[in-house]
């Protein structure tokens, strides 16, 4: 059976890259608690609206986390303490307490400018993709499906690799704001495929390069980022990464 | 130069002069284990190292590797506090998994160089460099097993030593694996073997190191008797 909870809610508010930013406060009263996270934050709108007020900016999507859009820091951890690791679309209100004061900020980092409120601009995700993560094939007819044969082993990991959505929760947690899981798991779920091996050396350093001109920051091993990651990418990426790029560079 | 300009790059050096410093920590360690058993044997080692060429060459190396670590820790620290941005989070929550040193390792970095300036002053200052210079302060400078003994008879350096000896062992509890990580000789077994691995390694290396401050301190060597 569901109970109601009260709390207090402490909202980040901010115009823009340039503005300064503020939290604002609001008492949230009799909330159900299986309401989701961003339901809340629906009732808080409706209520602001409501009063004649600016609603609270925040980024969401398909609210079934698959698309990586939701994107709150929720007291002090990215997506909030999710029951199995998700994003913050599933995220309960069951998972607080009640006259808890709970505080939501963006994600902070240099090269996540806020849009506005908690919304901020992770384009930077979509430039080091578009800077190598992808295979140069021909195109044309399909080849039949087993024409390529893959260890097991190697298309789960691709596909573990490859259920990274780009939320940015990574970068959000790290102390150096440094985006390498986000940039490993890229790299690796195309590297771990035949059809990506061709192209791995070359993309391992164009996505890098990438990486470090947009200003994200080093990664120094701290492990934040596989902590708070919703699809449960780990720093063996990482490593994988460093691996395919010191190789490259030492065979240039 | 991609050492110079990529992050990963910069990270590769960070973690080569540091396994190297690491390397040199395990001679240092086990150059003063001998001095748990033998003054004279301690002497020797210290007279076949004083000024002597070889000697000076690798404290140069030494030296310079010690001074790339640092600089490029400055360097990669200042970029990552531009990466993370000006405005600070309100609320944070450090997850399980995250260790303490591994947010630390600029902190314990600089500690480590503090107490490196105070072992230089005490037994560097005293040894190779007045064998250079020609000068002699209480003890000649091949005489380090008496040169352990005198600075471990004052209770402040016994204490501010085993300080030292703390933070080496968390700095380096993060750097051994996060070394191997850097170089991508890691991987979702590997990396809880390197870790353990690691852990052992470190944890006998700076024992070593512990055990002889504390038996000079408490002067219940077997070389005392």
């Amino acid at each position: 059976m569901a109970k109601n909870i009260s709390f207090t809610i402490r909202y980040w508010k901010q115009n823009g890259p340039k503005d300064a930013g503020h939290f604002e406060e609001r008492v949230m009263k009799d909330i159900p608690d299986d309401t989701s996270f961003l339901e809340m934050l629906d009732i808080l709108n409706e209520q602001l609206i409501n009063d004649g007020k600016e609603p609270f900016t925040f980024d969401h999507d398909c609210r079934e986390g698959i698309c990586g859009m939701c994107s709150l820091y929720i007291n002090g951890t990215p997506h909030g303490k999710t029951e199995r690791g998700a994003t913050t679309c599933q995220l309960y209100m069951r998972r607080f307490k009640d006259g808890e004061t709970i505080t939501v900020e963006p994600w902070r980092s240099a090269a996540f400018p806020v849009i506005k409120d908690c919304m901020v601009d992770r384009s930077a995700f979509d430039k080091i993709q578009a800077a190598g993560g992808y295979t140069t094939i021909r195109t044309g007819q399909a080849q039949d499906a087993n024409a390529i044969l893959i260890p097991k082993e190697d298309a789960d990991e691709a596909m573990d690799c490859a259920t990274c959505i780009g939320c940015g929760a990574c970068v959000a947690a790290c102390k150096n704001g440094s985006a390498m899981l986000f940039v490993s798991s890229k790299v690796s779920q195309l590297a771990l495929l035949p059809q990506g091996k061709p192209e791995a050396a070359k993309r391992a350093k164009a996505m890098v390069a990438k990486m470090d001109e947009l200003g994200f920051g080093n990664c120094t091993n701290t492990r934040a980022c596989e902590a708070v990651c919703p699809k449960n990418e780990t720093i063996a990426n990482i490593a994988r990464l460093n691996r395919h790029f010191i190789k490259a560079k030492l065979a240039d | 130069m991609w050492l110079t300009k990529s992050s990963i790059g910069k990270k590769v050096v960070m973690s080569v002069t540091g396994i190297a410093l690491i390397l040199f920590l395990t001679f240092h360690a086990a150059m003063n284990v001998v001095a748990l058993f033998s003054g004279d044997a301690y002497n020797e080692i210290c007279e076949l190292l004083g000024a002597n060429w070889y000697a000076i060459v690798a404290t140069m190396g030494l030296a310079a590797l010690a001074v790339i670590h640092i600089v490029f820790a400055f360097l990669l620290t200042f970029e990552n506090r531009k990466a993370r941005g000006q405005s600070k989070y309100a609320v944070t929550a450090r997850p399980e998994k995250v260790e303490w040193a591994s947010q630390n390792m600029l902190v314990l970095g600089i500690i480590i160089f503090l107490g490196l300036l105070l072992h230089l002053f005490n037994f560097w200052y005293n040894m190779m460099f007045a064998e250079i210079v020609g000068t002699m302060g209480a003890y000649s400078p091949s005489d380090g097993f008496a040169w352990i003994q005198e600075t471990f008879s004052n209770p402040v350096f016994v204490v501010l030593y085993v300080i030292w000896i703390v933070a080496i062992w968390f700095h380096l509890s993060h750097g051994f694996w996060s070394a191997i990580q850097t170089l991508g000789w890691s991987g979702k077994t590997w990396f809880c073997r390197w870790k353990i691995i690691g852990l052992v390694y470190v944890t006998l290396l700076m024992a070593a190191f512990l055990i002889v401050v504390l038996a000079f301190a408490f002067k219940c060597a077997p070389s005392l008797c």
